[in-house]
């Protein structure tokens, strides 16, 4: 059923009691040719641009729990393209391209928002720092561009408001294209219009195992038995090295907490979204009015979903200390998903040393913004076995050649 | 909030520390080493959903290091140790 303002109509005066599934609930098949282990975000574009670009509609993908109730539902929801080095910007560039027209591509409202978003600089060498990521990105073609102070008050006028604040207000650099989008609704969109090509969606499904034959991989054991494929896509986060040992593979992958908190619902108060690298923390208000804000992540390994408490200590302090208006507010929820962090800070997007298996993961504190983009070329890698041309770069043998993508902008905490 | 025991210093707040990441990590010898030994040294570590023995520094206080055998999914410490011991008995 295709949504449109008739279709609101006709199903309101129903009293929205005739709304059709917005997928099936398959039963997995024996074989599949592309098994996607993974029903986030990542996982759910690569189905769709599988069946939509490749012609390849018998996948199946399996989700351990609910769609997108992993990360894709514990992110902050910032979407930007403004990173220093040449790969990056191009890969991050072409995911905000798909963003700018996804909704309507889907026929899904994913609630994107392009409000801006602003990083604050406090020192001189931020300053330096933010001018050369600049002309790195005009070069690129991403747009950006530097706010003077006064500029930065105009926008966000309750910025700190004292004449000698703590942390000094020099300037900033705004990406303008940027913004944010409804984190379910992504994944929920992308499984709705992969569904409907023909893409089996196994939720509460989770693997076990992953079968090779020598060198090849020919199917996963899962909680709802033995699927052969012939390609397996993992497309996972928080556990890609914990699935990646079902083959046998390691990954130069370590994981961390991130956490995040949402506020009580406030008035219009914020309309863009704003971080400071300098003192970790990054916020923006939701369409609800809720402030969402995030920060560094945690400082060591962990599969907790909880986070530790002195890094709430810190972002609140660092939010407090840019916003004092911000300081009697009472906030509502806190949690954390886990991050794959590469050691480059760059994702991992590929094929693997087994045949037939490959892997998408790594995308550390900052995958959302990449969800349609990363789906597009990890299809294609699949697809024709070959990466794709702005993935190339991603591969796992990067850390064997020496060629890394070291991503400083990716480290702090504009996720 | 992770109450660590500090060799030196004894029960400290976690916020004292600062975690160095995996522990007892041996560097090849440069001349013998091919490539795959030093990516392995460089860029791979263990990443297990299970006990981690991981090096801490006790950047707040003392500032020695010393080695934590912690758990990565309950975040149990299950010993410390110094620098140059091995884990105790048991905890492997």
């Amino acid at each position: 059923m295709r949504y449109s303002l008739f279709s609101l109509v006709r199903q309101g005066l129903n009293d929205h009691q005739q709304w059709p599934r917005a997928w099936r609930d398959p039963q997995p098949k024996p074989a599949y040719d592309v098994v996607i282990v993974g029903g986030g975000g990542h996982g759910l574009a690569t189905a769709y641009y599988l069946a939509k670009e490749h012609g390849v509609t018998n996948v199946a993908v399996l989700e351990k729990g609910s769609l997108g109730g992993g990360n894709t539902g514990r992110n902050t929801t910032v979407v930007r393209s403004n990173y220093l080095r040449d790969d990056s910007a191009r890969l991050y560039e072409h995911s905000l391209k798909i963003w700018e027209g996804l909704s309507k591509e889907l026929n899904f409202n994913l609630m994107f928002s392009q409000r801006g978003m602003i990083a604050l600089a406090h020192t001189r060498h931020e300053m330096h720092e933010m001018q050369r990521r600049l002309a790195a990105l005009r070069l690129n073609g991403v747009d950006s561009e530097m706010l003077t102070p006064a500029e930065l008050r105009r926008w966000v006028p309750i910025l700190n408001p004292r004449p000698k604040p703590r942390y000094e207000l020099l300037g900033g650099m705004v990406q303008r294209r940027a913004g944010t989008a409804r984190h379910d609704a992504v994944a929920w969109g992308f499984a709705r219009a992969a569904d409907a090509r023909g893409v089996d969606i196994i939720q509460n499904c989770e693997v076990t195992g992953i079968r090779r034959e020598g060198g090849r991989a020919v199917g996963v054991e899962t909680t709802r038995g033995y699927i052969a494929a012939a390609k397996i896509a993992v497309v996972v986060a928080g556990h890609a090295s914990v699935v990646m040992a079902m083959a046998g593979l390691r990954l130069p992958i370590q994981s961390y907490p991130l956490q995040a908190l949402v506020s009580e619902p406030v008035k219009p108060i914020l309309d863009t979204v704003v971080m400071s690298g300098l003192i970790h923390v990054y916020v923006s208000q939701s369409d609800k009015g809720e402030l969402v804000v995030g920060a560094a992540r945690d400082g060591y390994v962990s599969y907790a979903q909880r986070g530790s408490f002195p890094v709430i200590e810190d972002q609140v302090a660092a939010l407090i200390e840019l916003f004092p208006i911000f300081s009697r507010l009472r906030f509502l929820r806190q949690w954390a998903g886990i991050v794959d962090v590469s050691p480059d800070l760059s994702p991992i997007i590929g094929r693997t040393p087994v045949e037939n298996l490959f892997v998408n993961c790594g995308w550390g504190t900052g995958g959302f913004k990449a969800t349609p983009g990363s789906g597009h070329v990890f299809a294609h890698t699949i697809a024709g076995g070959e990466p794709h041309p702005l993935a190339a770069p991603f591969g796992l043998d990067r850390f064997t050649t020496g060629r890394l993508i070291d991503e400083g902008a990716a480290a702090g905490v504009a996720h | 909030m992770l109450l660590i025991h500090c060799p030196w210093c004894g029960p400290r707040n976690e916020s004292e520390f600062a975690c160095g990441g995996e522990g007892h990590i041996q560097r090849p010898d440069p001349a013998m080493a091919h490539d795959e030994v030093w990516v392995d040294y460089l860029f791979y570590r263990r990443n297990p959903k299970a006990l981690h023995l991981e090096r801490w520094v006790h950047a707040q206080g003392c500032r020695r290091w010393f080695n934590v055998a912690r758990n990565t999914l309950t975040h149990e410490i299950r010993a410390v140790y110094r620098m140059g011991e091995k884990p105790p008995e048991g905890v492997r």
